[in-house]
C-alpha cells in the first residue's frame, strides 16, 4: 500500500486543524443545500403574498380565470394536473409494476440489468423530446386513430364525448405515462428483488404456481416500495413542464372530456409567467408554483421514506 | 374447470403478459430513438453547426449560437453545482453525525424532486429582477439548483462503496482523517464520482422549464454571460410549436444533437463503472 | 445592493469576454421582449442593423405583446414592443413613462385547415363573430355556404385556435369584433385575452397559433399576413365596411390606415380596425415598440434612438418584403420629432 505510507510520512506534517476544516468545510457545504431549500419557500411564500392578501387561498377553488379583468381562478389548473397525472398512472402503473415483476422474477440477471438500464434511459430523455416526439407523432395519431375509436366504443361515457383534437389532456396523460414508467419500474423491481429469498421459497414448497408465489407473497411483501415509486412517478408527473405545456392546448376550462384541451399549473406558469403585468398576476402564478411545491415535496418525501422501508436504500446506518 | 389447470393457465398468462409489458416499455425507447436518429438525421446539416438563426420564416440558418449557449450556461451550472455537490457529498459519507446528515439527505432528494419550473420562478426572482436582465448567469444558478442534490447523492453513494478496511488502515497508519478522506477514499471512488457527476450534468443540460424566464433566447451569439442566451433545449421548444417545416427540421437536428449527448454520458457512465453494478439513479 | 449587483454584472462580463475570446464583443447588448405580430420584421431589422452597425446588438425575444408590456415594466427588458396600445392603468404602473412609436402596419388574417378545400374562404364580419362566439359550429354551415358558393365545405366540427399568451394581435382581433358585433361586444370585449365563448387550441404566439392551425384538420386561426404566407396556410377574404370583399395586402392594409395617418394623435395610440375605404382591410392595425422615455444608460439610449432613425428611413424600405405595410410619410415625420423626448 503505497499510499498509506505515503500517508504515514505526510500526515505528520499537519496538526489537528485540518480535521476540523475540513469537517467545517463539508459541514458549510451541506448546509447549502438545506438553505437553498429554505431560499426557495422564501421565495415562494414572500411573492405570492400579494395574491394571498388579495385573494387569500380561496382562489384555489374558483374556476374562472381571466387575468386582465383580475380574476384569478385556480381550479382549472389544479384539476388539469391532477387529470393528466391520474390518466399517466392509470397507464404506467400496470405497465411498470409488471415490467418490474418481469425484471425481478423470471429474466435472468444479466437479461434483467441490461433491460433496467434501457428503461433508465427513458428517464434521461429531456423533456422538451418527448414534447417534440409528441407533437409530430402523438398527437395525430389521438386524433385519427386512439380518440375516434375510444369515441365509438366507450362514448357512453362523458370522458371520451366531443371533439377528437388530438391535442388534450388524454395526450397529455399518454406522455406522461411514457416519462413515469421507468421511476416505477426501477424502484419497483429493487423493492422486488430485496424481498428475501426464504419468502418466495416458502411459497413455493406450499404448491404455489410461480405466479401465486410473486402476486400473493412477493408483491406484497414489496409493496411499500412499490407504492413510494408511484408515488415518485406521480411527483414526476405533476410538476413535468415542457412536454405537457407542448399537446395539452392551453385551455384554462374544466372539461369532462379527456379530448378537450386542458392546462395544468407547470404548464400555465410556463406560459403566462413572462407577462404577468402587476403583483397578483405574478403572485397568483407563483401561488400556483407553492401548490405544486408541496405537493411534490409531500408525494416524494412519503415516497422516499417508503422506499427506505422496503431497501433499506437512502439511509444506511 | 380443473382447478390445478385453472391455476397453471392464469400463471401462464399472467407471467407472459409481464413479458409482454416489459417488451412495450423497452421498445419504446426504440421507437423514441429511432423516430429521433431517422428525423434528426435527415434534417442535420453543417449549417446547423455553424450558422445563426434567421427570422422567422426566412429558410436556413442555424443554431450555432444555441450550442455555444447550452454549452455556457451548463459549463457555468457545473462550475458552481460540482464542488458543492461534491463536498456536501463527502459530508454525508464521511462525517455522518446522525443528527443534521439525515436532514441534508432527506433535503437533498426533496430538491430533486421540485419542478423545474418552480426553480426557474425562483431565479428569476433572486437573479434576473436584481440584475434587471435576463442572462446566462441566472440560467446557471437555476440549473446548478437542480445540479447540486444530484452530484452530493451520487457522491455520497460512489464514497460509501469504498471499502472501510482502506479507511481504517490508514487511520490506524496515524494518519488524521481529512487526510484519509483526500487521499484514500476520494481517489478510490474517483470513478464513481465522476461518472455522478457526468450523469448530472447531462441531466440538466437538457432542461427547458428552467431557462425559459432566466436564459431567456437571443437570436445572435452572446457576448456576455450577463445577457439573453440561447440554448438548444429552448429553441427546440419554440421550434416544435412553430409552423415553418424548415424549422421543425431544425427542432428535430437540435432534438438528435441533445439526445445523443444525453446517451453518450449514460452510455460511457454504464462502461465507466465496473461491470454489474448499476448506474445509481439521482 | 446596487453596488453589489454592478459587481457582479461587471465579474460576468469579464468572464464572458475570456470565455467567448474569439467572437466580436458588441459594445452594445440590447435586449427587447412582446408582439409576435411584427416579429419577423424586428428580427429582420435587428439583423441587418447589426450587418450595418455591428457595434449594436438588437435581441428580440418575442413572447406575446402581453409579455413586453409585463417585462418593460419589471425593467428586465431595454425596451418592449405591443400590437395593443398601452392603457392608461399600465403606464403609470411604470417608473418611466414609454412613448409609443408606430414601426409597420400589418393585417390579422383568418387562417384555416380544412382537408380537401383549396379555395380561398369569404368571411363576412357577422360569420366571423359567430364562429368565435360559438355559433356556427361547422364547416357546411349555411351562413358560410352562403358566402362561398361553389366551394364543398365538409360537415366537421370548426375548431377555433386562440393565442394563449396576452397578445395583441387577440386585441387587434376582438377589437374588430367589438366593432362589427354588438353581442361580440357585450359578451366579450376586446383585450389582450379574453374569455372565449368557444372551446378551442391556445397556441403560444402567432407561430404557435399558425402551427396548430396547421397541425390541426378543420381549425381556423388568426395571425398576422406573414405567418400564414410564410407556413403557406390559406387565408380567407373579409367584407370590409364598404361591403368589398377584400384579400389582406399591403395596399388594402395602407388604406385602412388613411385616415389615421391624416389625424395621427401625439401619442401615437389609434386604432385602424373597421377602417373606412372601399378597399381597405379591416382587420389591420399598427404595431408599436414601447420606447422608455428615459434611459440611465446614455450609451445605450442613444443605441436606441439611433436604431429609431434608421428603422423610420431605411428600415422601411424593408416592410413590403415581410408583407408588412410601411408607415405613412406623415407619420414617420411625427415619429422623427418624438425621437427628441428620449432623453
Amino acid at each position: 500500500m503505497a499510499t498509506a505510507v505515503q500517508v504515514r510520512h505526510q500526515a505528520r506534517l499537519f496538526d489537528k486543524a485540518g480535521d476540523r476544516i475540513a469537517r467545517l468545510a463539508t459541514l458549510i457545504f451541506a448546509a447549502l443545500i438545506v438553505l437553498a431549500a429554505v431560499l426557495i419557500v422564501h421565495v415562494l411564500w414572500v411573492d405570492s403574498s400579494p395574491a394571498r392578501h388579495a385573494l387569500g387561498w380561496r382562489f384555489l377553488t374558483s374556476s374562472e380565470w381571466d387575468p386582465v379583468t383580475e380574476k384569478f381562478g385556480g381550479l382549472p389548473f389544479i384539476y388539469g394536473t391532477v387529470v393528466t397525472s391520474v390518466l399517466a398512472l392509470l397507464i404506467s402503473v400496470p405497465l411498470g409494476v409488471g415490467s418490474a415483476i418481469f425484471l425481478s422474477e423470471l429474466a435472468p440477471p444479466r437479461l434483467s440489468g441490461t433491460l433496467t438500464f434501457l428503461v433508465e434511459l427513458l428517464a434521461a430523455i429531456p423533456s422538451v423530446i418527448y414534447g417534440l416526439l409528441a407533437i409530430f407523432t402523438l398527437v395525430p395519431l389521438m386524433r385519427i386513430d386512439v380518440e375516434p375509436f375510444l369515441r365509438s366504443t366507450l362514448g357512453f361515457l362523458p370522458l371520451f364525448q366531443g371533439l377528437a383534437y388530438g391535442v388534450g389532456m388524454l395526450t397529455a396523460g399518454v406522455i406522461l405515462a411514457v416519462m413515469t414508467f421507468p421511476f416505477i419500474i426501477s424502484v419497483s423491481r429493487e423493492s422486488l428483488l430485496a424481498v428475501p429469498r426464504e419468502q418466495r421459497e416458502a411459497a413455493l414448497a406450499l404448491g404455489a404456481t410461480k405466479w401465486e408465489m410473486t402476486w400473493d407473497v412477493v408483491v406484497p411483501y414489496a409493496r411499500l416500495g412499490i407504492l413510494g415509486s408511484i408515488f415518485l412517478g406521480l411527483a414526476r408527473a405533476l410538476g413535468e413542464t415542457m412536454a405537457v405545456t407542448m399537446v395539452i392546448g392551453n385551455s384554462a376550462a374544466i372539461h369532462a372530456s379527456l379530448f378537450a384541451p386542458g392546462h395544468t399549473i407547470a404548464a400555465v406558469i410556463a406560459n403566462e409567467f413572462t407577462e404577468a403585468t402587476g403583483d397578483v398576476y405574478r403572485g397568483v402564478l407563483i401561488e400556483l408554483g407553492l401548490v405544486l411545491f408541496c405537493l411534490t415535496i409531500i408525494l416524494n418525501g412519503a415516497a422516499r421514506l417508503m422506499i427506505i422501508a422496503t431497501t433499506g436504500k437512502g439511509a444506511r446506518r | 374447470m380443473n382447478r390445478l389447470l385453472r391455476r397453471k393457465l392464469i400463471n401462464g398468462v399472467m407471467l407472459t403478459l409481464t413479458g409482454v409489458f416489459t417488451a412495450l416499455t423497452v421498445s419504446s425507447l426504440f421507437v423514441i430513438l429511432g423516430y429521433l436518429l431517422y428525423s434528426g438525421g435527415t434534417s442535420l446539416d453543417w449549417n446547423f453547426f455553424t450558422k445563426l438563426p434567421l427570422a422567422p420564416g426566412e429558410l436556413g440558418g442555424g443554431m450555432a449560437n444555441a450550442i455555444v449557449g447550452s454549452a455556457e450556461i451548463v459549463g457555468m451550472a457545473a462550475i458552481f453545482g460540482l464542488p458543492v455537490g461534491f463536498m456536501a457529498g463527502i459530508y454525508l459519507s464521511e462525517y455522518d453525525d446522525r443528527a443534521f446528515a439525515p436532514i441534508v439527505r432527506y433535503v437533498a432528494d426533496l430538491l430533486n424532486g421540485v419542478p423545474s419550473i418552480v426553480i426557474g420562478i425562483v431565479a428569476w426572482t433572486l437573479v434576473v429582477v436584481p440584475l434587471r436582465q435576463f442572462s446566462a448567469f441566472a440560467g446557471a444558478i437555476a440549473l446548478s439548483i437542480m445540479l447540486i442534490p444530484i452530484v452530493t447523492r451520487q457522491t455520497e453513494q460512489f464514497l460509501r462503496e469504498v471499502p472501510n478496511s482502506l479507511r481504517e488502515a490508514a487511520l490506524a497508519l496515524g494518519a488524521h482523517k481529512w487526510k484519509v478522506i483526500a487521499t484514500v477514499v476520494v481517489p478510490a471512488g474517483s470513478k464513481g464520482v465522476l461518472t455522478g457527476m457526468i450523469l448530472g450534468v447531462a441531466r440538466v443540460a437538457g432542461e427547458t422549464a428552467p431557462l425559459l424566464f432566466t436564459a431567456f433566447n437571443n437570436q445572435f451569439w452572446n457576448t456576455g454571460l450577463d445577457h439573453p442566451t440561447a440554448s438548444l433545449p429552448v429553441q427546440i421548444y419554440m421550434r416544435a410549436t412553430s409552423p415553418y417545416d424548415d424549422w421543425h427540421r431544425q427542432a428535430w437536428a437540435a432534438g438528435l444533437v441533445l439526445i445523443g449527448l444525453v446517451l453518450v454520458a449514460n452510455i460511457s457512465a454504464r462502461f465507466v463503472l465496473s461491470r454489474g453494478a448499476s448506474v445509481p439513479r439521482g | 445592493m446596487e453596488l453589489a449587483n454592478t459587481m457582479i454584472k461587471k465579474l460576468l462580463t469579464m468572464g464572458a469576454v475570456l470565455a467567448a475570446g474569439a467572437s466580436v464583443a458588441a459594445a452594445q447588448m440590447i435586449t427587447a421582449a412582446g408582439a409576435t405580430f411584427p416579429m419577423p420584421i424586428y428580427q429582420k431589422w435587428f439583423q441587418d442593423y447589426n450587418k450595418a452597425h455591428p457595434s449594436v446588438q438588437i435581441n428580440y425575444g418575442g413572447g406575446g405583446s402581453g409579455a413586453g408590456i409585463a417585462q418593460l415594466t419589471a425593467g428586465t427588458v431595454d425596451f418592449g414592443a405591443s400590437d395593443m396600445p398601452m392603457k392608461d392603468a399600465d403606464i403609470r404602473k411604470m417608473r418611466v413613462k414609454p412613448l409609443h412609436f408606430p414601426t409597420v402596419m400589418g393585417a390579422v388574417v383568418l387562417t384555416y385547415n380544412i382537408p380537401g378545400v383549396s379555395a380561398e374562404l369569404k368571411f363576412s364580419p357577422d360569420v366571423i363573430a359567430d364562429i368565435f362566439l360559438g355559433k356556427i359550429k361547422k364547416w357546411n354551415d349555411p351562413r358560410l355556404a352562403r358566402d362561398n358558393p361553389g366551394v364543398k365545405l365538409p360537415g366537421e366540427e370548426i375548431i377555433p385556435v386562440h393565442r394563449s399568451d396576452g397578445s395583441g394581435t387577440t386585441f387587434v382581433f376582438t377589437d374588430y369584433l367589438s366593432k362589427v358585433s354588438p353581442e361580440w361586444k357585450s359578451r366579450v370585449g376586446a383585450d389582450t385575452k379574453v374569455a372565449w365563448p368557444v372551446e378551442g387550441l391556445n397556441g403560444s404566439g402567432n407561430p404557435g397559433v399558425a402551427g396548430f392551425v396547421r397541425q390541426t384538420p378543420n381549425s381556423i386561426g388568426y395571425v398576422e399576413l406573414i405567418y400564414a404566407i410564410q407556413s403557406k396556410l390559406p387565408f380567407g377574404l373579409v367584407k370590409n365596411s364598404a361591403g368589398t370583399w377584400v384579400k389582406a395586402s399591403l395596399e388594402g392594409v395602407t388604406e385602412a390606415a388613411a385616415g389615421a395617418a391624416k389625424a395621427m394623435p401625439d401619442d401615437f395610440r389609434v386604432s385602424i380596425t373597421n377602417a373606412p375605404g372601399k378597399n381597405s382591410y379591416p382587420i389591420s392595425s399598427f404595431t408599436w415598440l414601447l420606447i422608455p422615455s428615459h434611459f440611465s444608460d446614455s450609451a445605450k439610449g442613444k443605441a436606441i434612438t439611433e436604431f429609431l432613425k434608421w428603422m423610420l428611413t431605411a428600415g422601411q424600405k424593408e416592410t413590403s418584403a415581410l408583407a408588412y405595410a410601411p408607415l405613412p410619410a406623415a407619420v414617420v415625420a411625427k415619429e422623427q420629432a418624438q425621437i427628441a423626448l428620449i432623453k
